[in-house]
């Protein structure tokens, strides 16, 4: 027991680079692997967390340029969504890499100002932006669906109070798009959380083998040559996390349905809506 | 293999790149987007057999069934599809081979020796003395059954909702004519519920061709195995060297995987007029409209 | 398998014995000159050519099977084949799961790669692949290890100044650093290994047997140099 705890306070937050060096390399406890596995579940979390809330800006300005009429606003849009909905998050981690390494290593010159660009090849900037990108994509894609499907009586009704413009928005046509599209979202929070599994799986390299959790189970199931622990305990924590994460949006679930009497029920996680 | 290619060394330009993009291996690059369309074409209906099942279960009235169901479902959501397809494929594999080695082998032995796994000659999936293409279409079976156990459990989600969308009035109707909970079923729930079905089955099919580029962590040869080992710089130990090429194989990937995404939307959207004829919803009742 | 190879080498046994069974060995069919897939898709190389000979030597039949390394040992311990030839070192590591036969390429040294002389190899940013020896020896210097699953994005890390410097397989760099025009070995070399032997499950003393045996023989008569020779070139490190 001792020792575990001496474990956890070596190897907790190894995946920031903080505490022992040297990673394990011989008789590996079940608690090393425990430990290990939970310390890279922090990038996870770092990944999702903030690919969400800033994709979620985005989407919601993707999706408003979608629902315009404009074409100048529409079909970039489109086609945005298009190619990130379109294509495997696998491909898109290898070819963005590939194209941030093709930034001058220098930096770009603008207006005088060297801007340095080479910490954008690495995992902690370059993974988030095509993560955050690409939830942009799916999350404009249910915005836009929830915006078409707003009920006719409460456009009427914000018009009869003399609504217009930013204070329509504001106060009736964005919340209830959100209370709409909730559902689909928590949908894919969750799909995107599990997404950020392939981040060092596939092209971005792992800096002084910081790396998430999959990257650590991989290190044990290869160091091990047994995929029968490491593997299911970091299943073991996506379950748990994604029990988190629907509770965390069933709250906001609720605060977007507070007004409605009933309605207010329990998120359902029911990733048939959009994804 | 095209005539002038014998002697690659002297070709250049065009010459060059008709010889190179006819080898032996771009071959096995091109037939491997029949593999992944092999496995879609299988594994779709897999699955949603799986996802039927699931969703029947969970709707069953046996406590037991129904609990296998929920827990089936949920858990496999919960955790993410690569976590999945890297334990579970040999799990299966072993567990194919010891059922086996029951029936076929010395029971006494045990399978488990020490960190190895052994079974006797007669219990192997595939037997040793089967030909290559038999242990291929082995690794492929696993990878579908991996594919399905997972795509399934969402199929059972997207066919659960699906089933409590159908509108009470109509099986209500149904038990009215005196028809049993089975016919019930089989004449109405059925054949009602795949309209409420289609958009999440839609989303399910996008969901599985852009997790395809896993089936590489599978062990089968898929698409983006080859356009690795091909686009790889080649030195000039190879007939055909070039340098790190592939960023261009991972677009040809990019552009396969978008016109796919994009067929199959086109053909869903067919699919769903089509369902909506007659149906009590919105599309249906503007069907209905444009047709009077 | 081990019933069958054995039933074969065991001509004093039995009559009734049959053919041999099949010897699969398995390859990862990415690491040139070592193994690799070649132009008909085959898998080809030092080892392939090696093990070809080793079984014909051994009275075995062989099939190759290609398979990824991440996975390469757990399917051998589950047996769905009966032998790795992939560039597997020996080390202690492997020792725990696996059983090796005798070395059939001496220790091979590794290198350091980077564009100028003066990279920085104790404390500066080198490269590696994923799973490597190299990556365990890496982990263990002062330098700070960036890790890419494969030689390809190696070399651009190293190219586009990702990393100071790339640590590798010689044997594997050497095609690269000659064919490019900027990419220099520098540093002193690191051995790493025992040298490089085939990989059975520790229960297969039967089949490690025969394999030894082969080897040995290849080695005292010299064609074992020769093979060598003819895949890593004439300044390649061979047996005495």
């Amino acid at each position: 027991m001792n020792q575990c705890l001496q474990t956890i306070q070596d190897y907790g937050l190894r995946s920031l680079g903080l505490g022992e060096r040297l990673l394990p390399r011989s008789g590996f406890t079940l608690c090393e692997q425990v430990t290990l596995i939970g310390s890279g579940l922090i990038w996870n979390v770092y990944f999702a967390a903030l690919a969400l809330l800033f994709g979620f800006f985005l989407a919601n300005a993707l999706a408003v340029a979608k629902a315009s009429r404009n074409p100048w606003a529409r079909k970039p849009a489109e086609w945005f969504i298009f190619l990130f909905r379109g294509s495997p998050l696998f491909i898109q981690f290898f070819l963005a890499y590939e194209l941030l390494v093709q930034l001058p290593r220098a930096g770009i010159d603008v207006l005088g100002i060297t801007v340095q660009t080479s910490w954008m090849t690495r995992a902690w900037a370059g993974a988030l932006l095509v993560l955050m990108l690409n939830t942009a994509a799916y999350s404009a894609e249910i915005f836009y669906g929830a915006l078409r499907n707003l009920p006719k009586g409460e456009l009427e009704a914000a018009d009869a109070y003399g609504m217009a413009g930013w204070t329509r928005w504001r106060r009736v046509v964005w919340p209830t798009a959100m209370r709409l599209a909730w559902p689909a979202y928590t949908n894919e929070a969750i799909f995107l959380f599990h997404a950020t599994t392939l981040v060092f799986f596939s092209g971005f390299p792992a800096f002084q083998q910081r790396g998430d959790a999959l990257y650590y189970a991989n290190y044990f199931a290869d160091k091990t040559f047994n995929p029968f622990i490491a593997y299911p305990i970091v299943a073991g924590y996506f379950v748990l996390l994604t029990l988190g994460l629907i509770a965390l949006f069933g709250l906001v679930n609720r605060r977007l349905n507070r007004h409605l009497p009933g309605a207010a029920k329990k998120i359902r996680y029911r990733p048939n809506l959009i994804r | 293999m095209l005539s002038h290619c014998t002697d690659p060394s002297a070709l250049q330009g065009l010459a060059w790149l008709s010889c190179y993009l006819t080898t032996g291996n771009h071959m096995l690059f091109y037939a491997s987007f029949g593999t992944v369309l092999l496995l879609l074409a299988i594994t779709a209906p897999v699955a949603l057999l799986f996802g039927f099942g699931g969703a029947m279960a969970s709707r069953s009235r046996i406590a037991g069934v129904r609990w296998f169901g929920r827990i089936y479902t949920s858990m496999v959501r919960g955790v993410p599809d690569i976590i999945f397809f890297l334990f579970v494929p040999i799990a299966l594999d072993q567990g194919f081979e010891w059922l086996r080695s029951r029936v076929y082998c010395d029971p006494s032995v045990p399978v488990r020796q020490g960190n190895e796994f052994i079974v006797c000659a007669a219990a192997k999936l595939p037997l040793s003395t089967s030909p290559e293409w038999v242990h291929q279409a082995y690794g492929i079976f696993l990878a579908v059954i991996a594919f399905a156990v997972v795509f399934g459990a969402f199929a059972a989600n997207v066919l659960h909702g699906a089933m409590n969308a159908v509108p009470r009035a109509q099986l209500e109707t149904a038990e009215a004519y005196g028809m049993t909970p089975r016919q019930v079923n089989r004449r109405i729930l059925v054949p009602q519920m795949w309209t409420y079905a289609l958009p999440g089955l839609a989303n399910l099919w996008m969901i599985l061709i852009k997790a395809t580029p896993l089936l590489f962590v599978l062990g089968v040869e898929d698409i983006v195995y080859w356009a690795r080992e091909l686009g790889g710089a080649k030195t000039r130990a190879y007939a055909y060297p070039h340098p790190d090429w592939r960023l261009y194989y991972f677009l040809a990937i990019l552009v396969f995987y978008l016109l796919m995404t994009w067929g199959s939307e086109r053909i869903f959207d067919r699919i769903r007029a089509r369902l909506s004829r007659g149906q009590a919803t919105a599309a249906g009742e503007a069907m209905r409209k444009a047709a009077t | 398998m081990k019933k069958l190879t054995l039933a074969a080498a065991a001509f004093a046994l039995t009559a009734g014995m049959g053919m041999a069974q099949t010897v699969r060995i398995a390859t990862e069919g990415a690491y040139p000159p070592y193994n690799l897939i070649n132009d008909q898709g085959q898998v080809a190389g030092f080892e392939v050519d090696l093990g070809n000979e080793l079984c014909k030597r051994a009275e075995l039949q062989c099939t190759w099977v290609k398979n990824d390394w991440d996975s390469i040992i757990p399917n051998l311990v589950s047996s769905n084949y009966d032998a790795i030839m992939a560039a597997m070192s020996i080390n202690e590591e492997r020792k725990q799961v696996i059983a090796f036969t005798e070395d059939y390429l001496p220790p091979a040294p590794s290198s350091y790669v980077a564009l100028d002389e003066g990279a920085n190899l104790e404390t500066g940013i080198v490269a590696v692949q994923t799973g490597t020896v190299q990556a365990s020896h890496i982990a263990d210097t002062q330098a700070t290890m960036l890790e890419y699953p494969n030689i390809d994005q190696v070399f651009a890390a190293v190219r586009n100044g990702e990393a100071d410097a790339a640590f590798g397989d010689h044997e594997v760099m050497r095609p690269f650093v000659e064919d490019s025009d900027d990419l220099i070995f520098v540093g002193e070399q690191v051995r790493l290994d025992e040298g490089i032997g085939i990989g059975v499950r520790q229960s297969d003393n039967e089949l490690r047997e025969k394999l030894n045996g082969a080897i040995a023989a290849m080695k005292q008569d010299g064609s074992l140099n020769a093979l060598i020779k003819t895949h890593f070139g004439e300044d390649a490190q061979t047996y005495e």
